[in-house]
């Protein structure tokens, strides 16, 4: 069984699957050209660097989530730890008078231990990953409310520097790639990574192969706290302040980024050029219904149908690999 | 044995983490006073600085009113309000303050505390279809109007604007973009040329505005539906804001004061949601007293500018 997967991972170009992650890719295009021809505002330079911002912070939360998703696992806390992961960087500056660059790492400390604590709750408390994470959801969110006592904070220059420009060169951006890089690398490239396919393909087999599943369980979870918490920071230095309520709900929008992006929700599949396609596409449509002053009301309808429309293709994908 | 160590920490942690969070939730509750009566202020959400203002103006009046108070938060959810003011009821409660997360949903279960003869004091937001003892609220559309103005003014009464609306569907969003719209019709050279929903969030605004700015480069104007969107905008308009594009907000939040001191913000329409907990409490502690309390207490907004900003901020 595991050697026949293996053997399935090792056809990289097996055609099905390359025209599935460049499915979203083809719906992006076929997106970018429709609202080409709608609207003049939507193919300029600065609209595109705009788009280019607004998905750093749904991109990287995203790609922790490819992580978790890829090892068959869901974090719902991803938005509530992004949050607290802000608010306890803007604490360390504010109140407890750190030096900036040592409270943007307490911000991602904060993040990290949150997704460990998912992770152990996870792997050795046996919860499963949506209860362990729906916990976290609320308490992150709720510790947010705490340290802030509901007030935004500010953040550090060093924080605000993350969501400033680097010459002329939005940071975001720069962050975006950065992280698109890291995290493709550490899934595509390294042993853990690897693990984590054969975790979220079939836990039992990969346990029985010798995998140390529960610790590669945790690192996965670390890891999606960690992009958690620095897109928590990107999106409170585009702010210049840490905000209570940020990223309220945005552990929907990663999830669809990473289902879009030809990830299944059954877990082994998944790739983080794929999720990058994805954030891209929910942030291309917010963009191109702002510049079209499509009504709120209508907007929700239309974002509603994009996901509905991923997680259908997903099922249809599962169905053709199955037979 | 390894695994049980480990199994053990897991548990432990995960033990910790919740029991903080439970900790700090219980934090609003207090030891029950021998004389003072209990008033139950059952709030929306705290989750926003505008209620935690209401809530500290409230706690600032219960003392002198003498009133032992008790604030719950429903986190923006209907059932989890319902449940909290049919808990309220049951206990040595002599009066309840509500601000309804949903002025519909909060319907019966404010009938049955009225039922039982509780007096129940809503606060910004009414209740529909109980007739509560009182109501401290400010005048949203009023609000809204004030606003329209005071943008018209700082743009020379000619223009085109943007204008971000709240979480569609609320009350708020629905008086404010009411009043502003009527107010405009005064100023017939200043057009709407988009208007979009933000949510009343921040980096939403953010978002929304900098997407607008590449339709609508020409704007000279913005009215957003509360401070935290217009300071989003104000974010999205750089050095814009203030100078060639004028913005108006909305509640007169901390934040929202420091940037008109700045000179990003043009305006904003203060509610005074300190003002509207203290009197809600002090209304409480009168009903309790069993003396005659006004039904509608309107509390004033004011137009929050350059020139008056001094005597809001704190």
């Amino acid at each position: 069984m595991s050697a026949a997967t293996l053997q399935a991972k090792r056809r990289s170009f097996d055609v099905k699957k390359f025209l599935a992650n460049n499915g979203a890719l083809v719906g992006l295009v076929v997106l970018c050209i429709a609202l080409f021809i709608a609207t003049p505002d939507f193919l300029t330079g600065r609209n595109l660097l705009n788009i280019g911002i607004q998905v750093s912070t749904v991109a990287v939360l995203a790609f922790g989530m490819t992580f978790v998703i890829v090892a068959g696992g869901i974090d719902l806390s991803v938005g509530s730890v992004a949050a607290l992961s802000a608010m306890v960087s803007g604490w360390f500056f504010v109140s407890a008078g750190l030096p900036g660059w040592l409270a943007l790492l307490g911000g991602l400390a904060a993040g990290l231990l949150a997704g460990v604590i998912n992770g152990l709750a996870s792997a050795y408390g046996k919860l499963p990953s949506f209860i362990a994470t729906l916990a976290m959801l609320s308490i992150a969110r709720g510790l947010t409310l705490v340290i802030s006592d509901g007030r935004p904070i500010k953040t550090s220059p060093e924080v605000s520097f993350l969501g400033g420009n680097l010459g002329p060169v939005p940071m975001p951006i720069v962050i975006l790639l950065i992280a698109a890089l890291v995290a493709s690398f550490l899934l595509n490239r390294t042993v853990v990574g690897r693990s984590m396919y054969a975790v979220g393909g079939n836990a039992e087999a990969a346990r029985l192969s010798g995998l140390p599943v529960k610790r590669i369980i945790v690192i996965v979870f670390g890891l999606a706290g960690l992009f958690a918490a620095l897109a928590g920071l990107l999106l409170a230095g585009r702010l210049d302040s840490a905000q209570p309520q940020a990223a309220t709900g945005y552990e929907l929008d990663a999830i669809a980024a990473v289902v879009i992006g030809g990830a299944s929700l059954a877990g082994g599949l998944g790739r983080i050029s794929g999720t990058f396609v994805g954030a891209l596409v929910l942030v291309v449509i917010r963009n191109g219904l702002n510049l079209l002053n499509v009504t709120s009301f209508w907007q929700q309808v239309v974002i509603g149908v994009v996901i509905a429309l991923a997680v259908g293709i997903d099922v249809l994908r599962r169905k053709t690999r199955s037979s | 044995m390894k695994i049980s160590i480990r199994q053990l920490a897991a548990v432990a942690a995960t033990a910790t983490v919740i029991l903080t969070g439970t900790t700090a939730c219980n934090r609003g509750g207090g030891e029950a006073g021998a004389a003072t009566p209990k008033v139950v202020m059952a709030l929306s959400t705290l989750n926003n600085p505008f209620f935690v203002e209401v809530r500290d103006g409230a706690q600032a009046a219960a003392k002198d009113a003498g009133v032992q108070l008790e604030i719950v938060d429903a986190q923006n959810d209907s059932a989890t309000q319902a449940n909290q003011l049919a808990t309220a009821a049951t206990g040595s409660t002599k009066a309840v303050i509500v601000n309804p997360v949903d002025s519909d949903a909060a319907a019966s279960p404010v009938n049955t505390l009225l039922k039982a003869n509780l007096p129940v004091i809503g606060v910004d937001r009414t209740v529909n279809g109980a007739d509560l003892t009182s109501l401290v609220a400010s005048d949203n559309v009023a609000g809204g109007k004030q606003a329209a103005d005071e943008l018209a003014k700082s743009m020379g009464e000619k223009g085109s604007i943007l204008v971000l609306q709240g979480v569609a569907g609320t009350s708020a969003s629905r008086d404010r973009g009411q009043g502003f719209t009527d107010g405009l019709k005064a100023y017939p050279n200043i057009k709407v040329v988009a208007k979009q929903t933000a949510n009343f969030d921040r980096a939403t605004a953010l978002d929304v505005t900098t997407n607008l700015l590449q339709a609508q480069p020409g704007v000279t104007g913005v009215f957003a539906e509360n401070d935290e969107m217009a300071l989003g905008a104000i974010q999205a308009l750089g050095a814009k804001a203030g100078k060639d594009v004028k913005v108006v907000g909305f509640d007169g939040t901390a934040d929202g004061l420091a940037a008109i001191k700045k000179g990003t913000l043009v305006a904003t329409i203060a509610q005074q949601p300190a003002k509207l907990g203290q009197l809600a409490v002090e209304l409480a502690a009168k009903a309790i007293k069993g003396e005659k309390v006004e039904k509608t207490v309107p509390v004033q907004v004011v137009s929050v500018t350059e020139t008056n900003v001094g005597d809001y901020a704190k």
